[in-house]
């Protein structure tokens, strides 16, 4: 008799709690899965180099970036807006894990095409994971005919490769922050001195001033640099505006280059001597195709 | 002691009563439209959870803001980053009861009346509904309108002109008996 009283009494319980509010019988509905963390950084370079970021499926993005020449040039070349490395190119998200481009930059007439493979999605809630790591890879071709016309050289000996693993967390809302192993492999080098193949590490972050504006900050450090032009370790600050389809980033920076294989090798200027390029990116991002829309009503 | 054993038993049957009355969905579907002389804007979220109690006309929606799907990936990530800021405000909400709930037979239109809470903003809102109450099924489908500045959503000067000042949001929640 004490038994059924006592599993009586439990069920009136529940009667009791049943009656709670409508909404806590949703909140119970709610599945619980994993969720992906989108948007660690606003758009796909932390600044000079390339961020977690890929543009999604079926999104085209046409990226114009400038660098312009030394600030400590003086009034003479206008604090160094009177010369500039353009870059201008098309980067396109084959599928949200696949992103493919092609760019040209005026400085020294180089192409360059690369991709980026999101391998790992960071992710909260049930299973949560704390990074995302993606691959990526490049090669660069050297136009400018810089040598001597009766040595030319070869298809090969102009061309240079790039691999980075890139590593991200997005530590809370406004706190991202990534750090990037760098492999660079020249086919050629100026003198014996110099290394073929050069080892960096880069490290990048952003802080979210507001919805549409962050802080970022970006570093490279290279192991064996190259000798023969004094080689330093490229930085750079800035920031990220965006409105609507545009993310917009104004920089400053010892590189004056945009690919990743030039500013990590081949930086020469003294950020702190005001060896500074000022710069930025532009993109407009275009929808193609791969529609999600569905409509069932 | 038979008597209190009674009591408790009488209890628990409520209990089943009361949760008969109840439907639930979730998959139920909710859009919504912006209309501007640049671009319209349209999104769609098929995971809606939703509860009506048809014994005294309670209704409460819960809506993932991170489930609305965009025809652009980039503005859903705008609208979850800039807009809605569904890190911070996960959910948009209803509560509320259908007005004159008794006197429903035979009608086939009815008035929501309760509080919505979108971005963290709670706002009192009445809304016309169809409704169709079957043996096992109800399901409610309308349309209504809110002012993107009630709920301060802050729309930067830049894209003034591509977002509405006023969104369309339509909703069909097919909700089925709690067996």
């Amino acid at each position: 008799m004490k038994n059924i009283l006592i599993i009586a009494l439990l069920f009136s319980f529940n009667s009791l709690f049943s009656q709670d509010d409508l909404m806590d019988v949703l909140d119970n509905e709610t599945p619980k899965h994993k969720e992906f963390v989108s948007s660690t950084f606003k758009g796909t370079r932390i600044l000079n180099g390339h961020s977690i970021e890929n543009r999604k499926k079926g999104t085209l993005e046409f990226l114009i970036s400038h660098r312009f020449g030394r600030i400590n040039q003086g009034i003479d070349e206008l604090f160094g807006l009177d010369q500039s490395n353009i870059r201008f190119a098309f980067e396109y998200g084959v599928s949200d894990r696949l992103m493919l481009g092609l760019g040209r930059s005026s400085f020294k007439k180089t192409y360059d095409g690369f991709f980026k493979y999101q391998l790992v999605r960071q992710t909260r809630g049930v299973k949560a994971f704390p990074l995302s790591i993606s691959l990526f890879g490049s090669a660069v071709y050297k136009t400018l005919k810089d040598y001597d016309p009766e040595n030319k050289p070869d298809f090969n000996r102009k061309l240079a490769y790039t691999s980075q693993v890139l590593i991200a967390s997005k530590i809370n809302n406004s706190v991202s922050i990534q750090i990037t192993p760098t492999y660079i492999h020249n086919n050629s080098v100026r003198t014996n001195q110099d290394p073929h193949d050069i080892f960096a590490v880069g490290l990048g972050n952003r802080i979210k001033l507001s919805n549409r504006v962050t802080l970022n900050t970006e570093y490279f450090y290279t192991a064996n640099p190259l000798k023969s032009i004094k080689a330093k370790d490229a930085l750079a600050i800035g920031v990220d505006i965006e409105t609507g389809g545009h993310v917009f980033q104004l920089i400053l920076s010892n590189s004056i280059t945009m690919i990743e294989r030039d500013f990590i090798t081949e930086t020469t200027n003294d950020f702190f001597e005001g060896g500074i390029h000022f710069g930025f990116n532009i993109s407009r991002a275009f929808q193609t195709g791969g529609k999600k829309k569905k409509k069932d009503f | 002691m038979k008597y209190i054993l009674s009591v408790l038993v009488c209890f628990l049957l409520i209990n089943n009563l009361k949760a008969q009355d109840r439907y639930l969905t979730k998959q139920g579907t909710i859009s919504f439209f912006s209309h501007s002389p640049v671009e319209d804007i349209e999104a769609v979220n098929n995971q809606v959870l939703s509860i009506v109690d048809i014994e005294t006309g309670d209704v409460a929606i819960s809506v993932l803001m991170k489930s609305f799907m965009f025809e652009k990936s980039l503005m859903q990530e705008h609208f979850n980053e800039n807009y809605m800021e569904s890190d911070k405000f996960p959910k948009a909400k209803f509560k509320g009861e259908i007005i004159d709930f008794e006197n429903l037979e035979n009608k086939n239109k009815v008035s929501i009346q309760g509080d919505l809470t979108i971005h963290g903003i709670t706002k009192k809102v009445k809304v016309e509904a169809g409704i169709e109450i079957d043996k096992d099924s109800v399901v409610l489908k309308g349309v209504f309108t809110v002012l993107v500045a009630d709920y301060e959503i802050k729309i930067p000067s830049v894209v003034k002109n591509n977002i509405a000042k006023t969104i369309e949001i339509t909703f069909s929640l097919n909700h089925k008996k709690i067996k």
